[in-house]
């Protein structure tokens, strides 16, 4: 499969939901190179999975603008493809149908179909179960199947809210290094929003920090680590440890109001780190 | 190893299983036949044997399984199948073509959700017969007016079930959809449908229960065909072992039809646990 990245331009990016809502997020700015992983970290509310939205089009916004390559997103398409917490497979159909659906969708002939779906489950290492029923899979597996229905696309920009966070420990490890590597592999851009400090780490080349209501982009690091990036490696650990503090600096700069924390169900803890 | 021969024996101990439960299904089917025989065969006995209700004996069992090959060879049988299966069909078929879309938007839009729920309980709650002279007067034959009776019986269960399966519909697979560049069209066919098709056949296996029950009533009158009018024909020939049956036909051919939308709502269901 032949991707390449985009260069993303956001502009002067302002969001609500209804004319009576407060501000989403105001005049957020933000730029990535061709084939950069950014990581958006912020607490729950602050307007990441809103920002995300609008990026792949399915959401419009109420000011400014996202540019890839200077094609204007101002609506959903496959080359800019989303996965969320859930897979939201179709149950009705097998990993290779759920996994060529944008490819019939786009109406493709079967047999170049079969020849993309497999390359697309090679990637994400399910290639023995093309006609598993999804239900039988695990959430770990399930998470794959989504990322290949994504990636058989060969999508420009990968978006991903929070898309780990259900899965256990061990499971998200390891779906966060084979999407990094993938991602480098192929050279497309990945905008990844969590809550989870280590997880822009081990993914990241970069982590933006968004904070208070209406939300902004405060702050930035460059994460500039070798791969493969281990969790205990001590370059790791030294960047968590940063990440963290510029984290706490913006959010007790820049709190965010009242009780919006409780809304989301996805973070008990706004902010997690795992040890 | 270990593991190996203890899978095995799950592995077997289930299709074990299996076979068993299906063997107790095939005994319970024919056990619980034989039994109802049974009870027919000693009502009809005391029918015979009371001078009274004599010449009703042939009500029972025995002159009812004679009657079957009288009234094959003369065609009854298919003949009156063939007529009410066909105003079934139709009826059911102008319901699903009518209920479906109905229940989608319903399932859809709030709005007509809100704005249709008054008058629909309503309909739905007049009993489909009591159309019959209004159908009569409106349609230019008998035939019609059944179909149509069949059709707003089983509307309701259709249209509803339809709507039931749209409110289970995970929002995020639209959102995924549009994503991968599904048109409406493809948002129909590839998600909308599949996903509901399951409590679609549902809708269809009520409709055709309550349309069961009110086909035979509605071929007393007018009609010259069907399961219906066979009865009424029995009946005032004073024939009631072709009566009976005619009865017999109508149970068996309602469980077929029943079990039939069982199996295809089997195969329809993607829920885990109802299926296979
Ligand atoms: N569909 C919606 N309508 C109105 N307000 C919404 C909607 N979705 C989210 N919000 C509000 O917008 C804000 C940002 O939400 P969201 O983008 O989900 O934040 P995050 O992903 O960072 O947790 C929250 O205050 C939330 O309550
Ligand atoms: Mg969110």
């Amino acid at each position: 499969m032949s991707i390449r990245g985009v260069r993303i331009k956001i502009e002067e990016l302002s969001h609500r939901y209804t004319s009576k809502s407060p501000i989403t997020f105001d005049k957020v700015n933000l730029e990535a190179r061709q084939g950069e992983i950014i990581a958006i970290i912020g607490r729950s509310g602050c307007g990441k999975s809103t920002l995300l939205h609008i990026l792949a089009g399915l959401l419009k916004p109420t000011d400014g603008s996202v540019r890839l390559d200077d094609v204007l997103v101002n609506a959903p398409s496959p080359q800019w493809v989303m996965m969320f917490q859930a897979p939201h497979l179709f149950p009705w159909m097998k990993v290779s149908q759920n996994v060529g659906i944008g490819l019939h969708f786009a109406g493709w002939d079967e047999s170049k179909m079969r020849d993309r779906v497999n390359d697309a489950l090679d990637l994400v290492d399910l290639q023995d179960y093309a006609d598993n029923n999804v239900q039988d899979l695990s959430g770990g597996q399930q998470q794959r199947v989504a990322l290949a229905r994504s990636l058989v696309m060969e999508p420009e920009l990968l978006l991903l809210d929070e898309p780990f966070s259900a899965l256990d420990a061990f499971t998200r490890a390891s779906l966060q290094r084979d999407v990094r590597s993938i991602a480098k592999r192929l050279g497309f851009n990945v905008v990844i929003v969590t809550h989870d400090i280590d997880e822009a780490v081990l993914m990241a080349d970069r982590a933006l920090i968004m904070a208070g209501s209406p939300g902004k982009i405060y702050d930035e690091l460059e994460v500039n680590l070798p791969d493969p990036r281990e969790r205990h490696d001590t370059e790791v650990q030294a960047m968590r440890t940063r990440l963290m503090e510029a984290f706490k600096t913006a959010a007790n700069e820049h709190p965010s109001t009242s009780s919006k924390d409780a809304s989301d169900e996805s973070s008990p803890h706004n902010v997690t780190q795992h040890a | 190893m270990s593991d190996g021969v203890a899978s095995f024996k799950v592995g077997d101990s289930k299709s074990y299983r299996v076979l068993k439960s299906s063997g107790r299904g095939l005994y319970n089917f024919f056990g619980g036949l034989a039994i109802l025989f049974v009870f027919w065969w000693i009502g009809g006995y005391f029918i015979s044997i009371n001078p009274s209700t004599e010449h009703f004996a042939a009500f029972g069992p025995i002159p009812t399984l004679k009657a079957f090959p009288e009234l094959w060879s003369a065609g009854t049988i298919q003949n009156a199948v063939a007529a009410s299966g066909y105003r079934l069909g139709m009826g059911l078929l102008i319901a699903v073509v009518i209920g479906v879309p109905i229940g989608i938007l319903m399932g859809r839009s709030k709005r007509f959700r809100e704005i249709s729920n008054s008058p629909f309980q309503l309909l739905r709650m007049i009993s489909p017969l009591s159309w019959m002279p209004l159908a009569v007067v409106v349609f230019a034959t008998w035939n019609q007016s059944i179909i149509f009776l069949i059709a707003i019986a089983s509307v309701w269960p259709v249209a509803f079930a339809t709507a039931a399966g749209l409110a289970k519909i995970d929002p995020a697979w639209f959102k995924v959809a549009r994503n991968l560049g599904a048109t409406p069209i493809h948002m129909m066919t590839k998600i909308i449908l599949p996903a509901i098709s399951f409590d679609v056949f549902t809708g269809i296996r009520l409709a055709l229960g309550v349309a069961w029950i009110v086909l035979v009533p509605a071929e007393f009158l007018g009609v010259t065909s069907g399961l219906g009018y066979s009865i009424e024909d029995a009946r005032e020939t004073l024939s009631y072992h072709h009566l009976t049956a005619i009865v017999l036909v109508i149970g068996a051919l309602g469980y077929i039809l029943d079990s039939t939308c069982v199996l295809l709502i089997k195969h329809f269901s993607w829920h885990r646990g109802d299926s296979a």
